[in-house]
């Protein structure tokens, strides 16, 4: 457990007070340009979603004339609902699958010995370096000769397992001490139950990081949503957005109302799990 | 409560055979302790007792049934480890339960035994409480209830103490012993301390490469021991040993002559305990001068050059010798232990 043990103290330490610090101004000057140039782009956007399309090419960041016209279009569009309810059921169940395959996976390949376990391993983490662009043709090929093409499974399929995850998972179970899970099972719980109730909860924390990596990537993925879908009900929110631009002109100011409001479940996913992990990270102290 | 019987047990890992050939009779209520450097295979042996691990040939009984097959559920044991193993997701009377999970007790049954194994471990005001709010004595007094809850037949400990601090470790060994005599369980427990050896146990087991050295009770391995293995093992500071030879009449040690008939003539090896070896004032048995001074209190450890060869004498607490004095040590013959050339004690 050490490896993912981290004070509470240490999580809740005051930075240091400025003055005494020489290096502080050039420290925080530093992460300033940091924050600004990561928060720009968000400020543009939600900048842009208040704007009329005739200012929508100036850099002015406040606009002259506000309005959220924008947002009551784009909600009132059935169209954005459908690829927002699209997306978040196609992220939600591919997390939730993910997260429940790559541990089980993750746990196997680290707890059990057997004939063949390096080659699965390295056969999983060998896809990790394939970029989904590349995979992406077979994916289709196999979603058409299955007659998966336009389908939510069809979306769905290559995210119900990571390998990504699998790894994670499999690095973690590595601090879980042995003898938790024998005692386990000298108190009669068979391995998917020394799994469940007592593997997992140790893990909590990389379980938690691991549901928001995978909602992110769920929740935001383009490439192949567009490719495996044709009807417009089965977009998702990203593809569903981009058709905003190709109908009549680009109406940027429809597209980044679409984005802000697109923000909203990462945010709450973000801000649910991150409790996890602090708690899990805080709880982790064993063993004293 | 159950005898556990090892018959012939051996343990190989792919070619790397650890375990040759062990056989321990094991009697129903006895408290035994496995006791040797680290990696002569005790944790092994007790793994094997557990069924968490398999035995490459030999056969394993609890209660006289074999029990080779049986998965550790089945074995109706309940084991201890070192790092305790308890949850810290779950609270102590939910970890204490843990055990219970697939017993046929009611839950208000389950409950009373919960509340009556915290009674007994003094731990009924935490019971409410996760393990991170515990000091290391009380984690393992978790663990222990843990086991305890189901009432099994043998209790198996693997180095329960190791984590915690000389003082606690001292205490709990107090408290495993008083439990021992108040359930009457039998107890099998593995340490690489040899001083929870002797306190604790009604038997020690002697290991040492995955054989068995000795089997007998403190008092036999200390004044008995088997050979200069578990001479030197058991018994702090070790046993002073000393290159001797036997002749008629007598026993040629240290550059003098000791009167102690051996039935035998040859070289030999003498083993003569620290506390056996005293500083005196008349004239003893060795003589040699004094190298290093470890006052200990009630007494004073003496290390003494004789003839060449440094041995480890006492002397009273309360008038030392001076470093570097000369000094007459004197011991009683019939305290020498002596071992033949292959190491093993010759009686
Ligand atoms: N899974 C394993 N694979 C291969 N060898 C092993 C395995 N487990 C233990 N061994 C070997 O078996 C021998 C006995 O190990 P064991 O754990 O029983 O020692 P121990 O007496 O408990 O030592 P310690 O006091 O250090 O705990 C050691 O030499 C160890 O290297
Ligand atoms: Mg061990």
């Amino acid at each position: 457990m050490s490896e993912i043990r981290v004070s509470s103290q240490s999580l809740m330490r005051k930075p240091a007070k400025g003055p005494r610090d020489p290096y502080a101004v050039l420290r925080w000057t530093l992460l300033a340009m940091g924050a600004i140039v990561m928060v720009m782009p968000i400020v543009y956007m939600l900048s842009a979603s208040i704007k009329y399309p005739f200012e929508m090419y100036d850099l002015n960041i406040i606009p002259t004339e506000p309005t959220f016209e924008n947002y009551t279009y784009v909600l009132s569009d059935g169209r954005f609902l459908r690829w927002f309810g699209n997306s978040l059921l196609i992220a939600t169940l591919t997390t939730i699958s993910a997260v429940f395959f790559d541990a089980l996976v993750g746990y196997a390949l680290c707890k059990f010995t057997f004939r063949g376990r390096t080659f699965v391993f390295i056969a999983i983490l060998s896809t990790l370096m394939i970029p989904t662009e590349m995979l992406v043709i077979p994916w289709y090929l196999m979603s058409k000769s299955l007659g998966w093409l336009d389908s939510y499974w069809g979306i769905m399929f290559p995210g119900v397992m990571t390998a990504f995850g699998t790894f994670l998972m499999k690095q973690f179970f590595e601090t879980v001490p042995d003898d938790f899970l024998e005692a386990a099972r000298i108190d009669g719980l068979n391995e998917f139950q020394i799994w469940w109730s007592v593997a997992l909860p140790l893990v909590a924390p990389a379980l938690s990081a691991l549901a928001i990596f995978v909602f992110l990537g769920n929740w935001t993925a383009f490439l192949w949503p567009l490719i495996v879908t044709n009807s417009q009900e089965l977009y998702t929110l990203p593809v569903g957005l981009t058709t905003f631009s190709v109908e009549q002109a680009v109406e940027w100011e429809l597209i980044m109302t679409g984005a802000a409001l697109a923000t909203i479940p990462t945010l709450i996913v973000f801000l649910i799990f991150q409790r996890y992990i602090i708690r899990g990270v805080a709880m982790a102290g064993l063993k004293g | 409560m159950a005898t556990v019987t090892l018959h012939n047990l051996v343990k190989a890992y792919g070619k790397a055979e650890v375990l040759h050939g062990i056989n321990l009779e094991v009697a129903d209520g006895e408290f035994v302790v496995f006791v040797g450097p680290s990696g002569c295979g005790k944790s092994t042996t007790l793994r094997i007792i557990a069924g968490l691990e398999d035995v490459t040939s030999g056969e394993v009984q609890i209660g006289g049934r074999t029990v080779n097959h049986l998965e550790p559920k089945d074995r109706d044991i309940a084991m201890v480890f070192q790092n305790y193993a308890i949850y810290p997701h779950m609270s102590v009377r939910k970890n204490i339960g843990f055990g219970l999970r697939t017993s046929s007790l009611s839950k208000p049954e389950r409950e009373q035994r919960i509340e009556e194994v915290a009674a007994i471990l003094s731990m009924t005001e935490y019971l409410d409480r996760k393990p991170a709010q515990l000091s290391g004595g009380q984690r393992q007094r978790v663990a222990i209830g843990r086991a305890m809850v189901r009432d099994p037949a043998v209790f198996l400990f693997d180095e329960p103490l190791s984590n915690l601090d000389a003082q606690l470790r001292s205490q709990m060994r107090l408290e495993i012993k008083k439990l021992h005599q108040r359930v009457g369980t039998t107890i099998i427990f593995v340490t690489h301390d040899q001083v929870e050896a002797m306190t604790m146990a009604d038997r020690i087991v002697i290991m040492k490469d995955g054989h068995i050295q000795q089997i007998g009770t403190p008092a036999e391995v200390f004044h008995q021991p088997a050979n200069i293995f578990v001479a030197q093992f058991i018994g702090a500071p070790s046993m002073n040993l000393m290159p001797g030879r036997a002749v008629a009449g007598g026993l040629e040690v240290g550059g003098t002559m000791i009167a102690r008939e051996t039935g035998r003539t040859g070289a030999m090896t003498v083993g003569i305990r620290p506390d056996d070896l005293c500083v005196t004032q008349d004239k003893g048995c060795f003589s040699g001068r004094i190298t290093l001074l470890e006052p200990l209190g009630s007494e004073t450890l003496v290390y003494v050059d004789i003839d060449g060869q440094e041995v480890v004498a006492h002397a009273d607490g309360r008038n030392p010798p001076a470093l570097g004095a000369v000094v007459q040590l004197t011991v009683d013959p019939a305290n020498l232990h002596l071992f033949g050339a292959d190491g093993e004690a010759i009686t």
